[in-house]
């Protein structure tokens, strides 16, 4: 079974040449006064957008291939920035506000050294390795637990809802030591780069870019295979499937692991990028935000969630500077009509298209033929081509 | 194709015009950065009404003079959405692709603290207007917010000279809450306040130092009947006040439950932190009868200022046409006034500089710019800071405050807790 159609090829090739390099270079190598110009600022916003997309994606692989529709997908992604938060704000050093060998938030909280946990977090690899299995742990557990009592459906989707808010709650706590509301900001430096230089920034990019491209071509090589064949059996049918011998909770439970990890990784290549990371991104919303993204791109497809984050994370940049008041209602009025006109989503537009012509073009036929039917004969079929 | 022609001149000389015109009105962007959607909508709309009214009132007096030239004041609004990575990315787009020469904004602490990387990185000018903990200096940041010596202090001060003995301390578990009452424990226990009058309990590292004193709520807390039980066991003695700097709505079953626990202003007094007069029009005011406020401004100060300053306001509110103000039923508090201050007290520095220049318009503001505002005379520090007018208030019926005392100029000092630490040492 081939991979890719030719117009995918075409398509994902031209996303990721204008992404990976026409982007960067124009950013970097043009001056700011050309009209070809692209400023810092849109790739700092880009590259936040390339985040989302990924951890679209990781919704779309439990919603729309496996039938888990996960509300607290959002939490792995703010788990993920959290690990790395800890190790940029060791990266801070004592350039805080309080010129401190520990994070402000902790010399705010009365502590002169550095509590344990914190301390493994001044390395990277240490970050990255927690930041796979803190998310990959937690999915597993909750995974196990949740698929093994067959939770389904709805309560599935309430219950890792309700997983998120918890852990929105506990991590506000000052207790914890993790900065709560505030949570992590003002970071300096990453690994050894300044964050705010904006060749780090395009670096950022890039890698996230990278990153997104390889889930992608994971994802897209994982649902081709027999296990990607299975996986939408369950979603079409979960019974015929565990009479044919598979042992569904366990599928499930792996697509759940694997989706906690990308959008962990998601969520370690944003931080960096926007420069804060604090409780408020594990509050239910966000989640239901990314499930927003997915609805509106495509869902079962691959491509439809990244053109879905991009679509709605680029409206919502335009309009909260161009309709501050408004543009809630534009949002609204957006998902509204997709939902009610477009249930395939931006990627399943073109079909709908086509449909939509060819019924008008059958019924310019049916209407010639009208003088036939007067003379009570039935009048002919309209020919579809 | 000469016709075409000639509409191609006429419209290029049209837009020849149009430019000319332009340039003859200078203006000049300042931005606004609040959350007009969201939670912190309720409380940061306001915010950007005040300012929207601030810059009419200089653009139609003429602008801001910069040398010879005067310049007219172009908002430029964006909506912080109550999301604080949004805001990062609100504050970089202001500076970086609008241009602005100054923003005013932000309301939560958290919103600042993502903002503040973006304009020490791009150089920008943040004036940021609500009362907050303190702790803080940036060089980018100008602070006309209430220091917590300019809020919580005083209000201790008084309740002190009112004979009160113990002090519950109950708050909303954030960093300002937090921050705050560790300031007050150590500013009480200064003041001769033994450690066991000191309510709300208190947690300590491995060395048996105190690192937080007082009581902690969640966000959205509901549930005070414990807490209020606490209380009153507390306040059986009759001398116990309470500080509450619990935050938004949970604030709504805290004073219900206080109310039906029949503990009255009279034997033990609230003093409450974060409620203005706009969060009272919002709240059960016949439970807050006689609680107490502390804040730089309330609405019922009687001085000819304050009086023009809401007179013009209210005219404003009728005859404005930007989308989104609400036109009735409007109440000013101090952030709001806050904000109002930080517009002059910049156009202020900005004539005095003769530049939009923001390290030249830095220097100067340091240097002590004076604004007479509506809650008296506001003067910039040279630690970013204010000095100005504390009020206490107690809550009346029809959600204002009556003015019990007042503190003059107050200088604000951001870093209270290191000197306390060292007073306390040297004791």
């Amino acid at each position: 079974m081939r991979l890719f159609s030719k117009w995918e090829l075409i398509a994902v090739g031209a996303a990721v040449l204008l992404m990976l390099v026409v982007l960067p270079c124009l950013n970097a190598f043009t001056l700011e006064s050309s009209w070809l110009h692209v400023s810092n600022f849109t790739i700092t916003v880009y590259g936040k957008y390339l985040c989302y997309a990924m951890l679209a994606i990781s919704v779309d692989l439990l919603w729309g291939y496996t039938g888990l529709l996960s509300l607290g997908q959002a939490l792995f992604f703010a788990l993920g920035g959290y690990m790395l938060g800890m190790y940029l704000m060791r990266m801070i050093g004592d350039l805080g506000q309080y010129h401190q060998p520990i994070p402000d938030f902790l010399v705010f909280l009365g502590w002169s050294t550095l509590p344990a946990f914190w301390k493994p977090f001044g390395s990277f690899p240490f970050a990255m390795f927690m930041a796979v299995l803190l998310p990959g742990t937690l999915a597993g557990i909750f995974g196990y637990l949740a698929f093994r009592s067959r939770i389904r459906g709805v309560y599935f989707s309430i219950l890792t809802q309700a997983l998120t808010y918890a852990a929105c709650l506990l991590f506000f706590r000052n207790s914890l030591l993790l900065g709560g509301n505030n949570g992590f900001t003002d970071f300096k430096f990453i690994l050894g780069h300044d964050t705010r230089e904006p060749a780090t920034q395009r670096g950022l990019f890039i890698v996230t870019g990278i990153a997104l491209l390889l889930v992608y071509l994971v994802c897209k090589w994982l649902t081709t295979t027999k296990f990607g064949k299975v996986q939408r059996a369950i979603r079409d049918s979960e019974n015929r499937v565990m009479f044919s011998g598979y042992s569904t909770a366990n599928f499930k439970l792996f697509i759940f692991v694997l989706a906690s990890v990308i959008a962990s990784l998601a969520g370690v290549l944003y931080v960096p990028q926007v420069g804060i990371i604090n409780p408020s991104e594990m509050a239910p919303d966000k989640s239901l935000e990314a499930v927003v993204w997915v609805a509106v791109g495509g869902r079962g497809t691959l491509i439809g969630p990244i053109l879905g984050a991009f679509a709605v994370n680029a409206m919502k940049s335009w309009a909260t500077r161009a309709y501050p008041d408004m543009w809630l209602i534009f949002l609204g009025t957006m998902f509204i009509l997709v939902t009610v006109f477009m249930p395939k989503g931006i990627v399943g537009l073109p079909a709908q298209l086509r449909d939509v012509y060819k019924k008008l073009t059958a019924r310019k036929m049916k209407v010639e033929p009208a003088p036939v039917a007067a003379n009570g004969e039935e009048p002919l079929p309209a020919k579809s081509e | 194709m000469k016709k075409h022609l000639m509409k191609c001149l006429a419209a290029m000389s049209a837009a020849v015009m149009v430019s000319s015109h332009a340039s003859a009105q200078d203006t000049v962007k300042i931005g606004i950065l609040h959350s007009l959607s969201g939670t912190m909508a309720i409380s940061e709309t306001s915010l950007r009404d005040v300012l929207l009214y601030a810059f009419d009132e200089i653009n139609g007096a003429g602008g801001i003079k910069v040398g010879d030239k005067s310049y007219k004041i172009e908002p430029v609004i964006v909506d912080g959405a109550s999301n604080w990575p949004l805001f990062a990315e609100k504050a970089k787009q202001l500076l970086e692709e609008d241009k602005v020469a100054v923003t005013f904004g932000c309301w939560t602490s958290v919103s600042r603290k993502s903002v503040l990387p973006v304009f020490e990185k791009d150089n920008g000018m943040l004036f940021y207007p609500v009362q907050y903990e303190g702790e803080e200096l940036s060089k980018n940041i100008f602070y006309t917010a209430e220091a917590v010596n300019q809020q919580a202090t005083p209000a201790v001060d008084y309740l002190l000279k009112a004979g009160k003995k113990k002090f519950y301390l109950i708050g909303t578990d954030y960093v300002y809450p937090q921050t705050t009452d560790l300031i007050l424990y150590k500013y009480l226990l200064l003041h001769g306040i033994p450690a066991e009058n000191i309510g709300g309990g208190f947690r300590k590292d491995d060395s048996g130092k105190v690192i937080s004193a007082g009581k902690y709520v969640p966000f959205g807390h509901t549930d005070f009947q414990q807490i209020v039980a606490d209380i009153k066991q507390f306040a059986a003695s009759g001398d116990a006040c309470v500080l509450n700097t619990i935050n938004g709505d949970s604030n709504v079953p805290f004073f219900k439950e206080i109310a039906a626990a029949g503990l009255t202003a009279a034997d033990c007094p609230v003093v409450s932190f974060s409620l203005a007069e706009d969060e009272l029009r919002a709240l059960p005011t016949k439970d807050l009868v006689g609680e107490l406020g502390c804040w730089t401004y309330f609405m019922s100060i009687n001085s000819p200022a304050n009086k023009a300053f809401l007179k013009s306001w209210n005219a404003w509110l009728k005859t404005q046409t930007h989308p989104g103000v609400v036109k009735e039923k409007r109440a000013v508090d101090s952030p709001m006034v806050l904000s109002y201050d930080g517009v002059y007290l910049w156009k202020a520095a900005v004539e005095k500089a003769g530049s939009f220049d923001v390290d030249k318009v830095s220097a100067v503001l340091e240097g002590g710019v004076v604004f007479d505002g509506p809650g008296g005379k506001v003067t910039m520090q040279k630690n970013h800071h204010v000095t100005k007018d504390v009020f206490i208030g107690e809550t009346k019926a029809n959600g204002q405050f009556k003015i019990l005392e007042t503190f003059p100029q107050v200088y604000g000092e951001p870093f209270m807790l290191k000197d306390l630490d060292a007073k306390l040492a040297a004791k």
